[in-house]
């Protein structure tokens, strides 16, 4: 069904009901006391009011819900479907008719006439209209933020039914300041443990100033089954580990305060002396935790954070390092694995965890928001403008965005370029701009923002655009199209990044020499990024630079290709699928794979790199995503996460563009990283030959 | 990948609606116009969540949720029902039957969306 207005739908929908409704009558009028007739005529007037009131026919909605509710007795046996009654609903239905189709005539006093009659043969008892949808709940001015304990825990087949208890706290957390605690002593041993039954408790403590009534919203819809409860509390000051517990009357004051007088940690003693569970011990740490927080939080706010300058090799040299134990770890983690005892693996998985959280870390200190970038070129803007004799402005957004430093760095040079051609080519003069109805002061904008795992930044501008003419001109003249090609807006766009290529008529000292625009793209590359170049939709033109959060260290797939191994870049891959025998079999040549329904072209790793072993059996598909589309790529064996130092590949080995770098592996062999992009960039233009072969 | 919700319902405008309603927030719709239809586009397309009527031809909503249930992909799916009544044994049956949620009608389109929301986030 296309669009179109539902209420329209809904009107010849209802006149269906109302045939049905009628038919329903007249059959009750013969057999009073057949049921079905009767689920029939109260379904008909049942949907007639439902959708009815969804569609704009609030009055008709509400007439009709006295009918129904008077067939609602019937159905129960409360009332007989009398001859009179059946008279009056047909009468009833007539009006309900006239509502829906002519809803310019007034029906009111017909209405009420029925409505009484109706009300005199129902018993009174039961009928008042508890009108469908609930009152609207009276939200209480926003009232100061109170500090709420929330403890739950669902019905062991809520998981089943379809409940996710992270959404449920998702939506707690945004509700305000939120700390919570996962309690696990209801977990039973394994063997007794029903693979699909819920049984963690959760401890939450909420600081917002929403009301009750909006928290227990929250559950709505598990609060039956769950074990829920919710209570204000009130605790001031600083919420000592001891006040929390006889807050909630976990313990008296009396034994907490025997206890300090002895020695601390309290938590522990009190579980020792055996007069509180653990679970609470550690569920009221975390509302102390909580607590402390927010004083925190509020001292931030009072006062900047400190921050300490270290000279950036140090922090370079930091890096290295991580990323050797990185390497180190990888290898400990495959001795453990095949030749190490539970205590060694023990060992191994917690040493993962800690480097993960290190390099984590490590890499979190050389973010740095690109705003201290950004601000260097309202002095650019400002100079260019008085050189050139244009009036321009520089609008900045997305400052806070954080990039590597070195990205940072290493991305100034391309920036200048961008901007200065925006204000050159793009960005008229004054005169011409006023003449084409815009404003005289043109405008720069330099955006930056978080895409995924990579950081995009635009430079748009709102001058004149791109001259497609000039472009293709230009290219012809340079030999790099064929005269008279036609090529789309964005190929015919990317062209202007090749080298060389300039389309000023003069040369200005600012731009135009046709070293820019290759040098920028070149330049972004080698930073592991793209640079696209388009139109804007309200005039303009638009350079988008997507780059990667970092340069050091990513997150990877490793996949066996015959002997080699390979790491494909995390972020990129949507998901492994198994190449199925038929699939296999079918596609010779041009391959597509169906994925749910759509069709997704796939690669063959092994006919690309010549592996001369046999496949193995079942070969796996790992399926990436390029922008808006997906490819398959197909390898021998899908074997793991694997974080994946960088390491660059040598001189000689640099023009190789399928491949972004190589890794070390546990095992201290190397895998070669794949450049998912340039890898399918390489195979396209390698089956264009082929076509071009095969069609001569 | 955007989620894909399967739309249950014997009217058509309410289908309609909630078609436009869920289309325009990006996920994917399916619809069918009875249980019994709904059930074999159940085991067709990959759904990750089912908002169904009650009252319809053919196999009630109840019935749906109770076969949805038995099969083994349909296990943590969530499966919002549509309800009338304010009538809390009808609630309570379909909970029984092994509904997640459910959405009072008449609704609004951001009524829809929240409850949406609520439950596949």
């Amino acid at each position: 069904m296309g669009a179109g207005d539902p209420a329209e739908t809904f009107r010849q929908e209802a006149q269906e009901l109302i045939e049905q409704l009628e038919q329903a009558l007249l059959d009750l009028e013969q057999t009073p006391s057949d049921r079905d007739l009767v689920d029939s005529a109260f379904r008909a007037l049942h949907t007639i009011k439902g959708s009815g009131a969804m569609f704009g026919f609030e009055v008709m909605a509400a007439f009709t819900h006295h009918v129904e509710s008077a067939f609602d007795q019937v159905r129960k046996g409360k009332l007989q479907a009398s001859p009179p009654l059946v008279a009056l609903a047909l009468e009833a239905q007539d009006i309900i008719k006239s509502m829906i189709l002519e809803p310019d005539i007034d029906n009111s006093s017909r209405e009420k006439a029925l409505l009484d009659e109706l009300s005199k043969l129902v018993s009174a008892e039961g009928e008042t209209a508890k009108n469908g949808a609930p009152a609207a709940e009276a939200v209480s001015a926003p009232s100061q933020a109170q500090r709420w304990r929330i403890n739950f825990s669902l019905a062991r087949d809520a998981l089943v039914m379809g409940v996710n208890p992270l959404l449920l706290l998702d939506e707690l957390r945004s509700l305000g300041h939120c700390t919570v605690t996962a309690l696990t002593d209801l977990i039973p041993p394994l063997a007794e443990i029903e693979a699909e039954g819920s049984y963690l408790r959760w401890d939450v403590v909420l600081t917002t100033d929403v009301p009750r009534s909006v928290i227990e919203d929250v559950f709505i819809f598990v609060q039956d089954d769950a074990d829920l409860s919710i209570s204000l509390t009130d605790l001031p000051g600083e919420g000592r580990l001891g006040e929390i517990l006889v807050d909630r009357c976990a313990v008296s004051r009396q034994v907490v305060e025997e206890l300090v007088a002895a020695r601390p940690p309290l938590g522990e003693m009190l579980v020792e002396a055996g007069r509180v569970a653990p679970e609470v011990v550690k569920s009221a740490l975390a509302e102390q935790k909580h607590l402390i927080r927010e004083q925190v939080d509020s001292a931030k706010e009072a006062k900047s954070s400190a921050s300490i300058r270290v000279p950036a090799e140090r922090l370079d040299e930091l890096m290295d390092r991580v990323g050797e134990l990185v390497i180190v770890q990888a290898r400990l983690k495959q001795l453990a694995s095949s030749n190490g005892g539970a205590q060694f693996k023990a060992v191994a998985e917690e040493m993962e965890r800690l480097i993960s959280e290190l390099r984590d870390t490590t890499m979190t200190i050389r973010m740095v928001p690109i705003g201290s970038l950004f601000s260097r070129f309202r002095r650019l803007v400002h100079d260019l403008g008085r050189d050139l004799d244009k009036k321009v402005s520089l609008v900045t957004s997305g400052e806070e965005t954080e990039l590597d430093k070195t990205v940072i760095e290493r991305l100034n040079d391309p920036l200048v370029h961008l901007i200065r051609n925006s204000i050159d080519h793009g960005v008229e003069g004054a005169a011409e701009r006023l003449a084409a109805g815009k404003s005289g002061e043109g405008e720069v904008r330099l955006e930056a923002y978080h895409s995924g795992a990579q950081v995009v930044i635009s430079v748009k501008d709102d001058g004149r655009g791109l001259d497609r003419g000039r472009i293709q001109a230009k290219a012809e003249e340079n030999g790099l199209i064929p005269p008279g090609a036609k090529l789309p807006d964005d190929e015919l766009f990317q062209l202007i990044f090749q080298p060389g290529f300039s389309t000023a008529k003069e040369v200005t000292n600012v731009s135009g020499r046709g070293v820019g625009m290759d040098v920028v793209k070149r330049g972004i590359e080698d930073l592991r990024g793209t640079v696209d170049i388009g139109l804007r939709s309200g005039g303009g033109t638009e350079v988008t630079v997507r780059l990667p959060l970092t340069l050091a260290i990513i997150d990877g797939l490793l996949v066996r290709v015959g002997m080699g191994r390979y790491v494909i870049p995390l972020p990129t891959v949507e998901e492994c699928v198994e190449l199925s025998p038929q699939d296999d079999l079918r596609s010779t040549g041009r391959s597509f794979l169906s994925i749910r329904g759509e069709l997704v072209p796939f690669v063959r790793l092994r006919d690309l790199f010549a592996s001369p072993l046999p496949p193995d059996p079942y070969q796996k598909v790992v399926i990436v995503s390029l922008g808006d589309s997906r490819v398959g790529l197909v390898v021998d064996q899908v074997i793991g996460d694997h974080q994946t130092v960088i390491k660059s590949l040598s001189k000689l080995h640099s023009s190789i563009k399928a491949f972004s770098g190589a890794t070390i592996l546990g095992d201290g062999s190397v895998a070669l990283i794949l450049d998912v992009e340039h890898l399918i960039e390489w195979v396209m233009e390698q089956s264009d030959v082929a076509l071009l072969e095969a069609g001569e | 990948m955007s989620k894909n919700i399967l739309s249950v319902d014997d009217s058509a405008s309410i289908r309609q609606m909630v078609k436009m309603t869920l289309a325009g927030a990006g996920y994917g719709v399916v619809e069918a116009c009875d249980g019994a239809d709904a059930l074999g586009k159940a085991r067709v397309n990959s759904v990750n969540m089912v908002v169904t009527d009650l009252n319809m031809p053919n196999m009630d909503g109840l019935s749906l949720i109770r076969e949805l249930r038995k099969l083994p992909e349909y296990r943590g799916v969530p499966i919002i029902f549509l309800t009338t009544e304010s009538d809390d044994e009808k609630k309570k049956e379909a909970k029984a039957a092994g509904a997640t949620g459910w959405i009072t009608k008449p609704f609004k389109q951001d009524q829809l969306l929240a409850v949406v929301k609520k439950v596949i986030g």
